[in-house]
């Protein structure tokens, strides 16, 4: 552990400490949501350790809480963490090799994929992947069981508004993606349409109706018809045209703009 | 919570399924490359489905509406969000905006 200390400079470290205080609150939020919405307090803290990944969990609680077939929950958290996908793409060698990979793989998640990125070479990328996802791995779940507990304790939730904690934690944690214009259009459509859906279909539908604004996206850019660069500021430098693309290009865009992608988590 | 079996089961679906994405792509390294559309149109999908569960636990309550205070409460938050304010004060400020419309008797 210590040559990993070593390897890191302060200011990466103490960005790291900040980064998982910040998880922390996130799962204290977490935990005291999931038992407010009548979820035992073991839900919200197995599903932390074992999920690791905030937006889909949050997603997961919500539609079950609302009534919604935990199953499509799950498969609904998964499109969520599908992003994970391009992420091991990009950084194939930070987790190690053997037993290392198998647990490395678990710890990869936006924040330690940012501050892999961030890194200069294979040595600070590898510490730096590990030091955050592991302080991930305490602060999420430790935050989690904390706000159960906390959660559990009150009882007149409404009176408190932590109902409204739930929207607003998910809409803060969406709000750097929704400064791109075309993800804000879409996401309002999706949102429309899901509340349309709401007061006719069984609960979950709804969101995963809201899907179908996707369509919004792909239609605006027709395959090779139109040049790609007037039509979305592409967050870094990706090499759209004509070019075949380099997987590990594909990421670094997402990742080197201070602006986390999705969810925080 | 109706049925803890299932529950159960969604949650390992989800930790089983998430676990295959992180390692999938670590091992397909070698082989593919991701179009970058791809990767944007997941991205998207992601930030769309999290829209939705903002927009309607917000505003909605089962089939209905969810009453004023709530979404009110969310509207603050988000407003509070987009001028970056920290995590911990946007969502002091949705729920105590949320509480206190309800203590002045909006419902």
């Amino acid at each position: 552990m210590s040559s990993i200390w070593g390897t890191l400079e302060r200011g990466v470290l103490r960005d790291i400490g900040l980064t998982c205080l910040a998880v922390a609150f996130i799962g204290l939020s977490y935990g005291a949501i999931a038992v407010a919405s009548d979820l035992p307090l073991w839900v919200p803290a197995a599903q932390s350790v074992l999920v690791l990944a905030g937006a889909s969990e949050f997603l997961f609680i919500g539609i079950v809480a609302a009534g919604g077939n935990p199953i499509a929950a799950a498969l609904a958290g998964l499109l969520v963490n599908a992003r994970h996908l391009p992420y091991g793409l990009a950084l194939p060698e930070v987790t190690g090799r053997g037993w290392r990979r198998l647990a490395g793989t678990h710890l990869m998640n936006d924040e330690s994929v940012v501050f892999a990125l961030a890194q200069d070479d294979l040595p600070r990328k590898r510490a730096a992947y590990w030091v955050c996802g592991l302080g991930v791995l305490i602060c999420w779940p430790g935050g989690a069981v904390l706000g159960a507990l906390i959660g559990s304790a009150v009882h007149n939730t409404g009176a408190f508004g932590l109902d409204a904690m739930f929207p607003a934690v998910i809409l803060a944690l969406i709000v750097p993606d929704l400064r791109e214009r075309m993800t804000l259009r879409a996401a309002l459509a999706g949102a429309a349409v899901a509340l349309a859906a709401t007061p006719f279909l069984p609960a979950g539908l709804p969101v995963l109706l809201a899907l179908a604004a996707l369509l919004l996206l792909t239609r605006q850019r027709p395959s090779g018809a139109t040049p790609e660069a007037g039509a979305a500021p592409e967050t870094g430098a990706a090499p759209e045209a004509g070019a075949t693309p380099e997987a590990g290009a594909v990421v670094e865009a997402g990742g080197k703009s201070g602006d986390h992608p999705v969810g925080a988590l | 919570m109706k049925d803890t079996t299932l529950v159960v089961a969604g949650m390992a679906t989800l930790a089983a399924g998430t676990y295959a994405f992180r390692l999938s792509g670590q091992l397909l390294r070698a082989r593919i490359s991701f179009p970058p559309r791809a990767r944007k149109l997941l991205e998207a999908a992601a930030v769309i489905l999290l829209a939705a569960l903002v927009a309607t636990t917000a505003l909605t309550e089962g089939h209905g509406f969810a009453g004023f205070a709530r979404p009110a409460g969310v509207l603050v938050g988000g407003v509070l969000a987009w001028r970056k304010a920290p995590f911990l004060v946007v969502v002091i400020a949705a729920a105590g905006t949320a509480a206190l419309l309800r203590l002045l008797g909006v419902r």
